[in-house]
């Protein structure tokens, strides 16, 4: 068990570290949804059948979509002439590093380290009763954000009619 | 209705589906290497040099040499080498006949120009349209034996022109018998008559010329 | 695997269990511990192989098909009446040259092919195609089997960007705009049967659709009014997805050069095409799965018959429709396919949504209640369809042929 979540991490972490490595944005985003399909493998070796269908189905199928084609519609700017100075960079790496080691830390120490044993998974029909019940308010508003990001999106991309009166 | 459209259009293709296996009428597709295509009788591809026997075809090709059409054909697809020698037409005149005749079946385009301008209908179209060859150089160049065949094959893919063509050789060759026999008896006539006949033509002058030079024309009123 | 025991039951018929007999007697003499493994290896070259003649012989039958709706007879060279033709293809594609332009991606432009057909073959996995006859089953099979079918819009993108071609890319994000777009009423029209079969695995929604109403009907989905309108919504979003006439604007062959598929040759474009055979498939597969009672026989009479033979009989049919319709419509425009299923299959869908919800919870209803829940669920099927074409034709005069015969 312990391998193979070792196996999977690595299947997971090793696509996100050369995502962000890569100087090309379309392989950064492949790359990224072979670290969303490794995280969907590792859901089914916990035993959480429909989170890793659901993950697979989502990202894979449409936020690695979505961000394609943000990718593909942005023009790009001139920055990749311009590595940006050492310093910044140290700053920035720095950062994250504390971040995720501070994160890890918390985790690791602050809280109870689960079972490795996966638990029995929770039968679908539990599953859709408790995110009905319980948990309706969160899936109401996650959908209500959701709708709003969706709603801004149009508001950004509609074209501008311009203003009654202006001249021609 | 709703979508009645899109049910009809569905009909229309089962009722093909199931039409094309009993309703010959329908089904219209020849099966082409074993049933050879009816062409009608003014489609024509790429020439054929034309001789008067089957049995004889280099000995009675009517092609002459002349290389009009090797000038005029536009993708110059014919190459033509006169024969040193002569030999007999049809119609026992000594004639230079082509050594080599070749056409370039990968060049040429069908245009029929060069039986257009052969002066001795020597050169026809023919309505060979299949050629393939596994040699792409050598195999579609074809040379005079391939390309002689016989009047009779003519008759048998256009016999309307080709009627017209027999028609037209044939007066043409009684006309130049006439004209020999005439030329023949003019000759065997007494001495006698040269005089006369000298006079009965006698050279006329030039008429003077009468255009005279047009007036002016008027100058163009001002705008 | 235990098989029922009761003497006169349809599923004790030797037929009937001649491929697990097969399979046991395959590994029956394997230690305990590979049989697994084994059986399911088993499975998968069954698959591979069924599928893969299926292919092959669908281009045939397409191809005839297609020739006799429009009056000619199709391949009949290769072969008594051309049935070796898929295996003269299959060498040709094989024999050609591959080329992968110089600007190419080399890694993407290789992956996208063998990504796309790897994804195509994963759905089956789920299918029961036969009492006791799936590859793997899970609890979350209809999830299972969209999340892998939408991954193949990655391999898409992939094979559009990886060419290095304007024309391919550009192609290729209008096969995604319209795979995206058809992705939503295709889940769309799954969920009702979901809340209805109140099961996402996919033997618990065919077992749920066995019996028969009045000893005649089937408890197929299809065969209820909820059911229907969301059978005719999965088509045509099934037609979309993978990519079939009219819906085949991302390789419209005859004015866009193929789309993405631009800069494929060999085998690897031969590969696309399978992809999209088995696609096309899959998904129909799955919609005999979902609304057509999967194995279970229309009669209690014909129940003799095997179950695979059953599901065999019903997935021809459903390709054979696929042929049909591209053999009839002409292409929609990528405005008018886009309208098509955001102004009408969407809120069809939706509207469905609520029908199938009522149809759940109105199981227990009978006697003349059940009169009534058949009539408000039809008349939830019909007004939204045709208030929504009237809105969406609306403007739209009868077409006017000047030079057609009338
Ligand atoms: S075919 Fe006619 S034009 Fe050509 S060389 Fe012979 S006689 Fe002259
Ligand atoms: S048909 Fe035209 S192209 Fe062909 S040989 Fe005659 S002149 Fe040349």
């Amino acid at each position: 068990m312990t391998t193979l979540l070792a196996v999977l991490a690595l299947i997971c972490l090793a696509p996100a570290v050369a995502a962000v490595l890569v100087r090309n944005l379309i392989h950064s985003a492949l790359l990224f949804v072979l670290a969303w399909l490794g995280l969907a493998a590792f859901y089914l070796a916990l035993g959480a059948e429909f989170v890793a269908f659901a993950q697979a189905l989502v990202y894979v199928g449409g936020v690695s979509m979505v961000a394609l084609f943000a990718v593909l519609l942005t023009r790009p700017g001139r920055t990749d002439l311009l590595p940006p100075p050492s310093a910044a960079r140290a700053v920035g790496g720095l950062a994250a590093v504390s971040l995720v080691a501070s994160m890890l830390a918390s985790s690791l120490f602050w809280s109870r380290l689960p079972s490795m044993e996966p638990t029995a998974p929770i039968p679908l029909r539990r599953l859709g009763e408790l995110l009905a019940g319980p948990y309706l308010v969160a899936v109401l508003l996650v959908g209500l954000i959701l709708t709003v990001a969706l709603i801004g999106g149009l508001l950004l991309a509609a074209p501008r009619r311009p203003a009654e009166g202006a001249d021609a | 209705m709703l979508g009645k459209g899109l049910l009809q259009g569905l009909a229309v293709t089962a009722k093909n589906l199931v039409g094309s296996y009993h309703d010959p009428a329908r089904y219209v597709t020849q099966e082409y290497p074993e049933v050879p295509p009816k062409l009608p009788e003014a489609y024509r591809n790429f020439p054929f040099l034309v001789s008067e026997t089957a049995d004889d075809p280099m000995g009675t090709l009517r092609c002459v040499a002349c290389q009009i059409c090797e000038k005029e054909c536009p993708p110059q697809c014919i190459y033509i080498e006169k024969s040193k020698d002569k030999k007999p037409d049809a119609t026992g005149k000594p004639q230079i006949y082509p050594a080599v005749f070749a056409i370039d079946t990968a060049v040429c385009m069908s245009c029929q120009i060069c039986v257009e301008v052969c002066p001795f209908d020597a050169i026809k179209m023919d309505q060979e349209f299949a050629i393939a060859a596994t040699d792409r150089f050598g195999g579609l160049l074809l040379n005079r034996e391939q390309l002689a065949k016989p009047n009779a094959y003519y008759h048998q893919i256009h016999p309307t022109e080709a009627a017209e063509v027999d028609a037209r050789l044939a007066a043409e060759r009684r006309a130049a018998e006439e004209k020999a026999r005439l030329a023949a008896a003019a000759k065997a006539a007494p001495k006698a008559a040269a005089p006369a006949s000298a006079a009965m033509s006698p050279t006329r002058t030039a008429p003077a010329p009468t255009a005279a030079v047009p007036p002016p024309a008027p100058p163009p009123s001002s705008p | 695997m235990i098989l029922a025991v009761a003497p006169a039951s349809p599923a004790d018929a030797w037929l009937e269990r001649a491929p697990l007999l097969l399979r046991d007697a395959l590994t029956g003499w394997l230690p305990d511990a590979l049989r697994p493994w084994v059986s399911a290896l088993l499975s998968i070259a069954v698959i591979l192989g069924v599928f893969g003649l299926l292919f092959a012989y669908m281009t045939l039958a397409e191809r005839k098909l297609l020739g006799r709706m429009q009056n000619r007879p199709g391949p009949n060279r290769t072969g008594p009446f051309g049935l070796l033709q898929p295996f003269a293809d299959a060498i040709k594609a094989l024999t050609k040259e591959d080329i992968v332009p110089r600007a190419a991606d080399r890694v993407l432009h290789f992956l996208a092919p063998v990504v796309l057909v790897a994804l195509s073959l994963l759905g089956l996995a789920v299918i029961p195609f036969g009492r006791n006859l799936v590859a793997v089953e899970l609890e979350a099979a209809v999830l299972y089997f969209f999340a892998a079918g939408a991954a193949t819009e990655l391999s898409i993108f992939m094979a559009g960007w990886a060419s290095r071609n304007k024309y391919s890319l550009l192609a290729a994000m209008r096969a995604l705009a319209q795979l995206i777009s058809y992705e939503v009423p295709l889940l769309l029209s799954v969920v009702p049967v979901v809340v209805v079969a109140g099961s996402l695995s996919t033997t618990g929604i065919v077992a749920a659709q066995g019996g028969w109403a009045a000893g005649i009907w089937p408890h197929w989905h299809a065969l209820t009014p909820w059911g229907f309108s969301a059978f005719a919504v999965f088509m045509i979003a099934a037609l979309a997805e993978s990519n079939r006439s009219p819906f085949d604007l991302p390789e419209a062959e005859s004015e866009l050069i193929a789309g993405h598929l631009t800069e494929y040759s060999g085998f690897k474009y031969a590969l696309f095409f399978m992809a999209e055979y088995l696609g096309m498939a899959a998904l129909s597969a799955m919609a005999v799965t979902l609304f057509l009672g999967g194995w279970q026989a229309p009669l209690g009479l014909l129940e003799f018959v095997p179950s695979y033979a059953w599901f065999g009989v019903k997935l021809l049919l459903l390709l054979l429709g696929f042929i049909w319709i591209r053999a009839t419509f002409p292409r929609l425009r990528i405005d008018q396919l886009t309208r098509l299923s955001w102004k009408f299959l969407v809120p069809l869908a939706l509207v469905n949504l609520l029908n199938g919800g009522f149809w759940a919870a109105t199981a227990d209803w009978s006697g003349p209640a059940a009169a009534v829940r058949w009539l408000v669920s039809a008349l939830l099927v019909v007004v939204p369809f045709v208030a929504l074409a009237r809105s969406l034709a609306a403007g739209y005069g009868p077409r006017t042929y000047r030079y057609a015969p009338s």
